[in-house]
């Protein structure tokens, strides 16, 4: 079950929102464990380019994860300024590297619109859906289509 | 403690009491016919049977029964436990491991194996009579027939028990007294039951026993209070009295033993039969609390026999009984009765002094339970230690140049305590491999079977001890091999004995410390590999081309390739194709290497090199195109460093290096993990001699070596994926993650196999 679906259930959900380019994307805030600043990364070999390497969360080795390469954006170029979203995708944790975390918005289910049918990958593999808040656009990410060689990937 | 704690705890226990059993039931197929190996085996089933009843599992209950009954009789030696015996035994071993797991995990188990089993364990107990069993000569026989049968009264805890093949006990008593109208009276018996304190603390009764022991005929008890201090040196929760009980009761000795049974170990427990001097004596050795070894009895009741019979024979006729049964059939197991009956002898001190050495080396060393999670949250922590402790020096390091020495001194022997800590804890995870090695005895059994191929398991060093993460993963992998040995490697008995072999196919399996690993081996003496088939199959299988020149032990590895079967038809065992590469895979990925050598002929040998922990390793830390990556020491030979001069190139990209007049291959770490583009220059670099799994050695260019450290392994997996050439991650000192480097598969992947294809076959997996 998705966390979606899980939610769908109870109505009113809290999400946090974060900015790529002129982007805005968020996901659901209880999958964040925790927001950190950059730094350097150790770069994984034979990596998708999308992971930037691993980092140290006291002595846990996470992968970091460029969401704009991931999400079909031009690559990141990493710097004091960019944070990184500790989130927890199924039993793994993963850190999300995004330009800036913009807010914590709470929504009703029904504000969030279905994504538009456009058949683009992007559409299908991560968005579920697009929200209006005071006339930004923002989309509402899959966590689990986010992370490389997730069991879907590898099945 | 609730119910279910309790009975959690019941089945752990049942899983040490099933080790033991098989264990014993392993020895005693091996030749060993120590009186103790059969109680020992005795004891687990019991207690099974116990806890079980105590449970109310029903199922585990009967067929624990059943089984104890026909163990009885091994054990009173009126069946002798040979190769056909044990075998249905150590099926019923299985079958009784089956029963426990379905009753605490659910499920079902195949009620017509269980059905078939107590079929023929009632059979082996009923089908020996009495007369053959023992062929011991006329002195040893009459006397021996008697004490035997009442045994499995005294044993069975539910009294429905004596309906299980035990009729010859009225039989026996009615010989004897035909023989001996002069004990025609109910026999008389003295008691002296000495509770000790613990008899209390484990909730027995001593009023109760007394009861029941009142039930079995006429009785007079004194209890003597002479022990009893003073009230200011009493303490309230411990035993003083004691009893002297005269009974008398035609239930014969083992049904007052049988009173006592769960009280044995607890108390001082004397049951002598009144009349012949010598008697009291005499029944004083069988007396002490030796576990259950009713066996004892058998022999030294033949005294008291004797002496009613001819009293002024005895010693004569017990000389002439140890005689005969020494030359008996079962010499081993009379003798182990004799050395007790001569034992006797020496009289009640010495034979109490016996016992209690016996007892004290029977005495496991004192352990606890500790929940596993406790100790891996322990290990965890001291990871952390350790790398905290990095981290301090090199602060302390890097912000007091010229070295305080106090504070220098202090960080080391900080470095030392932490690393003796460390040692220490991860010595509490370790655990010997025998379990493994043992369900690996069931799996030989099961297939041997399936296949009606006949095969000895033979186990060395089960006792080598390693981290219990790497046992618990060890078991699918080897059962994956045994499988392979039994089922591909050993011929069928009809072509071993045209080859000239005896028709028992032998696979083997040990374990041994072999320079910070944990070397296992798995050879069978079978067919070895048809390399031609392999060959042949590699080549239909486009793993090879047709012309490709491979030497005996390539083609010998590739048995570890996906998709690779040799087996002509697929069986239910193995030979889907999936075995030898999901077991190099799991190997690796345990930071192990696994390895084949084969003799066409001979058989083959599986050699597999593990590490003896998943939590720490000491690594070399060097510098690859800016990168900091750790090399296991033990994978390296040496460290050199290259002159131009040493370096030939070998056709158009590889590179030798010569080392003492022998050529390497240079193998760049930085090319192969795509961390650079274009090869560094070897004379700018250090090369790393190491020796990989494949046989070989290869240089390792790296740009700097830091240094040498133990460091933490972190799981890369946990939260990210398998990186083919990477072993795992740990933190350094710095904070940073550090890759810890893969050699093997770096090595290999120099061999012209790409990581990238690994890659691809990881990530399809």
């Amino acid at each position: 079950m998705t966390y979606l679906a899980q939610n769908l259930t109870h109505g009113g959900r809290e999400l946090i929102a974060f900015r790529i380019g002129d982007q805005e994307f968020c996901v659901n805030v209880m999958s964040v464990r925790e927001i950190r600043g950059w730094t350097p990364v150790t770069p994984m070999p034979h990596a998708p380019s999308y992971v930037l390497g691993v980092l140290n969360l006291r002595g846990a080795v996470l992968p970091i994860i460029d969401m704009s390469a991931r999400l079909g954006l031009k690559p990141a170029e990493p710097t004091v300024r960019h944070v990184i979203i500790v989130a927890q995708v199924k039993n793994r944790i993963v850190g999300l590297l995004v330009e800036a975390v913009s807010d914590i918005l709470t929504i009703n289910d029904e504000h969030i619109q279905p994504t538009p049918d456009m058949s683009s990958e992007f559409e299908r593999t991560f968005a579920r859906g697009i929200l209006a808040i005071e006339g930004r656009m923002i989309c509402l990410i899959e966590l689990e289509a986010v992370f490389p060689h997730s069991e879907s990937e590898a099945a | 403690m609730d119910m279910n704690e309790i009975k959690e705890i019941f089945f752990q226990e049942c899983e040490e009491q099933l080790a033991e059993l098989e264990s014993g039931l392993l020895r005693l197929n091996d030749g060993d016919r120590d009186p103790e190996t059969v109680n020992a085996v005795f004891r687990a089933v019991h207690s099974i049977k116990g806890g079980a009843g105590a449970f109310g599992l029903d199922d585990l209950v009967s067929f624990a029964h059943v089984f104890e009954t026909t163990l009885d009789c091994v054990r009173s030696n009126k069946l002798e436990p040979n190769q056909e015996v044990l075998k249905v035994m150590l099926k019923s071993a299985d079958v009784l491991a089956d029963l426990t797991n379905v009753a605490r995990d659910g499920g079902s188990v195949d009620q017509a194996r269980s059905k078939q089993l107590i079929r023929e364990l009632e059979a082996l107990a009923n089908g020996t009579p009495l007369p053959t069993a023992s062929a011991a000569p006329a002195p040893a026989v009459a006397p021996k027939a008697k004490p035997a049968a009442p045994a499995p009264v005294a044993e069975a805890a539910a009294p429905a028990a004596n309906d299980q093949g035990f009729t010859p006990v009225a039989f026996s008593f009615d010989d004897f007294g035909g023989d001996e109208p002069e004990v025609s009276e109910l026999p008389a018996y003295d008691i002296i039951f000495k509770p000790k304190s613990d008899l209390y603390t484990k909730g027995n009764e001593a009023t109760l026993l007394l009861r029941d022991l009142s039930r079995l005929g006429e009785m007079s008890i004194h209890c003597d209070m002479s022990d009893l201090p003073s009230l200011d040196q009493l303490d309230p929760e411990a035993a003083y009295f004691w009893w002297k009980i005269s009974l008398k009761t035609d239930k014969g000795e083992d049904a007052i033993r049988s009173v006592f049974e769960f009280a044995e170990w607890d108390c001082d427990l004397e049951v002598s039969k009144v009349g012949g001097e010598g008697v009291v004596a005499e029944s004083d050795l069988p007396m002490q609390p030796v576990p259950f070894d009713l066996s004892a009895l058998d022999a030294e009741s033949d005294a008291p026999l004797g002496v009613t019979e001819e009293e002024e024979n005895l010693v004569a006729q017990r000389d002439e009984a140890i005689a005969a049964a020494e030359t008996a059939n079962n010499v081993v197991q009379m003798a182990g009765n004799a050395a007790r009956a001569a034992a006797s002898d020496k009289g009640a001190a010495a034979a109490a002094a016996q016992n209690n050495a016996q007892q004290a080396s029977s005495a496991a060393a004192p352990t606890i339970r500790v929940d596993l999670d406790r100790v891996d949250r322990l290990i965890n922590l001291v990871g952390e230690l350790v790398i905290n402790q990095a981290m301090l020096s090199q602060s302390v390091i890097e912000n007091d140049a010229n070295g305080t020495s106090s504070i220098n001194m202090g960080l080391e022997e900080l470095q030392q305590l932490t690393r003796e800590i460390q040692d220490s804890v991860m010595a509490i995870r370790a655990q010997p491999v025998k379990p493994v090695f043992q369900r690996m005895a069931r799996t030989v059994r099961e297939i041997a079977d399936i296949t009606g191929k006949s095969v000895r398991l033979v186990t060395e060093g089960e006792n080598t001890e390693v981290d219990k993460t790497v046992i618990d993963k060890l078991a699918e992998p080897l059962t994956h091999m045994i499988r392979n040995a039994v089922d591909h490697g050993l011929e069928t008995p009809e072509k071993r004995l045209a080859a000239g072999k005896s028709a028992e196919g032998t696979v083997k399996l040990t374990a041994k410390h072999r320079s910070g690993r944990i070397v296992i081996e798995l050879s069978d003496d079978g067919a070895g590999i048809n390399r031609e088939k392999v060959r042949q199959k590699a080549i239909d299988n486009d793993l090879i081309t047709a012309d490709a020149n491979l030497s005996d032990e390539e083609i010998d590895n590739l048995i570890f390739h996906a998709g690779f079967s040799t087996a002509d038809k697929v069986s239910d065992l193995s030979g889907r194709g999936v075995g030898m590469d999901v077991v190099k895979r799991s190997i690796q990925a345990l930071g192990g290497r696994i390895n084949i050598s084969s003799k066409p002929g001979h058989g083959s040998t599986f050699t597999m090199s593990l590490p003896l922990t998943l939590a720490v390793l000491d690594g070399m830390v060097v510098t690859v195109a800016g990168q900091t990556l750790v090399v296991p020491l033990t994978a390296i030979v040496e460290t050199l460093q290259p002159e131009a001069a040493a370096i030939h190139s070998f056709g158009a990209t590889q590179r030798l290096i010569s080392i003492r007049n022998s050529f390497c291959p240079l193998v760049d770490v930085g090319r192969i993990l795509n961390f650079r583009s274009t090869q560094a220059n070897p004379v700018e670099g250090v090369a790393l001699l190491v020796e990989s799994e494949g046989g070989g050695q290869r240089a390792l260019m790296v740009d700097a070596i830091q240094g040498q450290r133990q460091v933490v392994i972190k799981s890369l997996e946990a939260n990210y994926t398998h990186v083919p050439g990477i072993a795992a991650a740990t933190i350094l000192g710095d904070g940073r993650v550090a890759l810890i480097l893969d050699v093997d598969s770096v090595v290999s992947a120099s061999r012209g196999q790409s990581l990238q294809l690994e890659a691809s076959l990881a990530a399809a997996g």
